[in-house]
């Protein structure tokens, strides 16, 4: 079992960062051929960068749209970020002195985050509109995070698990020296789930993360008359 | 029209989103455009017998597509379904047909992407609501993608910035790439190449009316104001609608533009050569048509040595102008082909180039070159419709915003009664007047009537506390739209008009 899990680890690493790499080339090498910032748009450089940290932290637009969205998109974000951080603590040694005052918050986010994908969930099933645009893949992907989100809740708080073995296991990894992983069910549903979610990740509706930093509409500075904007092929046809 | 009448849909008492109606306007269509418009501006005539052909000519120009624009690859993969943007749209909240739904619309053409160049949508196409590109799928595209006014509501409220108006954009190239184009577009687009404008008014037409206009303002106050064209050596070359030249109420700004120029003593001239600001190459998401028709106002330009280009009220025209003309013209600065840099040491670059005509004349207005009488519009008590391309897709003046302060600080200079409204509304939040992108035609009645639908709610409000009794806005399609529109709501059409026909109201000509 250790051994299965330490193989689909590194082909779920793989994966995600060859995935992500592959389409962030894509993005990067696609060009924009012509200015299309939503206006009002920010008219320097670091206007667009205070815009896209806006839009990232605080999902700026969709506190323009809607609130019950954004209350509950922030609530399972923010808990993601806090859960994330936290768990770096099982993949470095020393432990970081940030991530160490993380703890506290990250434990009971793991909470905020399942309430957040709860609420998600919960529009979805009964907002006539929402059920009417999501797809099949839409709800797998809110069940897959609220098994981890569960999964993980339910060995911090319930079932306890060997978190020390967990590390070492980790740390092996890492070093590429292996670890056996403590023999725990629920331990082997949540690694499971969190390794089909890295590994979805590049194919799915999840490429919105780096998807928003290339968004044209977002990212461009709002400038056409002083400056010349203008894409390799669109320039050939001035030749 | 024959068929069934058009009756507008009723005010919502309280506006909240409505209850699906699935289909409701599905059988919405435009015009396909004939074989002789098609092949006039480089496309196929018609749809290929063979279904085969035209499906694997739509995927090629797909993959095409997405290797050319970042926007639809990016818009394609980042969409969550989250919902923002389903309640947005004009045309969702006037038709309540669920394809009229931004995200919805926009799954049209992704469900055939996913299928067609992801992985999942390949293996497991069920699962992430991927579909193979059928006859009918093109029907629906045709019908759907002719829904959207490109006006970029949604693109405001997406998390990630999807801009709707990119995807309509791609989908109505794909169907012009297999000669499934729609006919109020592509032939206006013809009627430019060959006679300079999208009316399809020649030269001599032009001089005349302009002649009759000379006449009109003279009788009306008694001054000499000129509406010259293709004068050689005059300082600004103004770009204008067509619609500005004879459709009322439009030709009230032109007269306003005109006096704007005689009272600030500038020598001005249309072209006829390109005697139109729209740009219908943007609605069909057509580079190629996009450039060749801006092209023409760099030759006039040049043809004519002008030292300034100035637009008119036009909406879509000035978002052309304002963002896109440097980058397919040169007009503007940066540009290093022969053409564009003899472009650029004849223009005064004093001056922002392109201009709009209401930053020329609010940079008038605080020079003190201009002098009004605003007790002439004291009949009207007057609100402003934000013009969708103007207020999403370009800008006026130095900062932020200039394009919604602008206009109405000059409405506040030439006019006392002025009145907002509802703040969800206007500025960036602004609805479309349901004619824009390429809709601006009766085939498409029904769906403009109920696309105007937020619009006139939000102007009935204000009519009801405030008494409004003027909309004034800057775009020929808006000023056409409302217009035909108004009626079927129970206003005045002469309720609409646009900001230079204010400042013609209360300009004050002659010797100061």
């Amino acid at each position: 079992m250790s051994l299965l899990f330490a193989a689909l680890y590194y082909f779920a690493t793989l994966v995600l960062l060859g995935g992500l790499a592959y389409r962030i080339r894509g993005y990067a090498r696609t060009p924009a051929p012509l200015l299309i910032p939503t206006t009002p748009a920010p008219t320097t450089q670091t206007g667009v960068v205070l815009r896209m940290a806006r839009e990232v932290m605080l999902f700026e637009s969709l506190f323009k749209s809607n609130l019950w969205i954004w209350g509950l998109g922030v609530m399972f974000h923010a808990g993601l970020a806090l859960v994330t951080l936290r768990h770096l603590r099982y993949f470095t040694e020393p432990v970081w002195g940030w991530v160490a005052l993380v703890q506290p918050f990250g434990t009971y986010a793991g909470f905020l985050m399942l309430a957040g994908l709860a609420g998600l969930w919960g529009r979805r099933l009964l907002v006539e509109r929402i059920r009417y645009i999501s797809t099949p893949s839409d709800h797998l992907m809110l069940i897959l995070l609220i098994a981890i989100a569960a999964s993980g809740l339910m060995m911090r708080f319930v079932t306890h698990t060997d978190v020390v073995g967990v590390k070492s296991f980790f740390l092996g990894l890492l070093a590429f020296n292996f670890q056996p992983l403590p023999d725990d069910g629920v331990l082997y549903v949540h690694l499971g789930l969190v390794a089909a979610l890295l590994i979805v990740f590049p194919f799915s509706k999840l490429l919105h993360a780096p998807g928003v930093f290339f968004s044209p509409s977002r990212n461009q500075v709002d400038n056409p008359r002083e400056a010349r904007h203008i894409a390799p092929w669109a320039a050939e046809m001035e030749k | 029209m024959a068929g069934p009448e058009i009756t507008a849909p009723p005010y919502r008492v309280i506006p909240i989103v409505p209850a699906l109606q699935p289909e409701a306007m599905a059988h919405s269509k435009p015009f396909v455009a004939n074989e002789k418009i098609n092949e006039a501006i480089g496309f196929p005539g018609k749809l290929a017998e063979n279904w085969q052909e035209t499906h694997d000519a739509i995927i090629a120009k797909m993959g095409e597509l997405l290797k050319k624009y970042r926007s639809l690859k990016v818009y394609l993969d980042a969409c969550v379904h989250c919902g923002a943007c389903s309640d947005k749209c004009h045309y969702f909240i006037g038709t309540q047909d669920p394809k009229n739904m931004p995200v919805a619309r926009q799954d049209l053409l992704r469900s055939v992407y996913r299928r067609y160049f992801t992985l999942p949508g390949k293996v497991a196409p069920a699962l992430v609501g991927a579909r193979d590109l059928t006859p009918e799928v093109l029907d629906e595209w045709y019908s759907y993608f002719n829904q959207c006014s490109e006006c970029r509501r949604c693109s405001v409220f997406c998390p990630y910035g999807i801009d709707t108006a990119e995807i309509t954009m791609a989908a109505r190239e794909l169907l012009d790439s297999v000669g499934y184009g729609q006919k109020y577009s592509n032939e206006i687009i013809g009627k430019v190449h060959r006679i300079g404008n999208n009316l399809g008014l020649p030269g001599p037409a032009l001089e005349d009316t302009l002649q009759g206009l000379e006449e009109d303002v003279k009788e009306d106050t008694g001054v000499d104001v000129r509406f010259p064209v293709d004068v050689e050596g005059a300082e600004v070359l103004l770009i204008t609608p067509s619609a500005d030249f004879f459709a009322e109420p439009h030709i009230d700004s032109l007269i306003g533009y005109a006096k704007v120029f005689h009272a600030a003593g500038i020598s001005w001239t249309l072209s006829t050569k390109a005697s139109e600001a729209g740009n219908f190459g943007m609605f069909i998401g057509n580079y190629d048509q996009l450039r060749k028709i801006a092209l023409r106002v760099r030759e006039a330009a040049l043809e004519l040595g002008v030292k300034r280009i100035v637009v008119g009220e036009c909406g879509h025209a000035w978002r052309v102008a304002y963002s896109f003309w440097n980058t397919l013209t040169g007009i503007g600065a940066g540009a290093n082909d022969p053409f564009a840099v003899q472009l650029q040491k004849q223009l005064d670059h004093r001056y922002k180039q392109p201009t709009h005509i209401c930053e020329l004349t609010w940079d008038l207005i605080g020079q003190g070159a201009l002098q009004f009488d605003k007790s002439k519009n004291d009949k009207y008590v007057i609100t402003f419709h934000d013009s969708c391309n103007v207020a999403r897709g370009s800008r006026m003046g130095d900062f932020m915003g200039g394009q919604f302060e602008i206009p109405r600080n000059i409405i506040r200079t030439v006019a006392s009664h002025y009145v907002e409204m509802d703040e969800a509304t206007i500025r960036e939040k602004t609805f479309c007047c349901g004619g824009g992108g390429g809709l601006l035609t009766d085939d498409l009645l029904e769906l403009r009537v109920k696309g105007a639908l937020p619009r006139m709610e939000a102007l009935k409000s204000v009519v009801d506390s405030d008494k409004v009794n003027f909309m004034a806005t800057i775009c020929a399609i808006c000023k056409a739209q409302f217009t035909k529109v108004l009626p079927y709501y129970g206003f005045n059409r002469s309720m609409v008009g646009g900001v230079h026909q204010l400042v013609s109201n209360a300009i004050i000509l002659g010797e100061k």
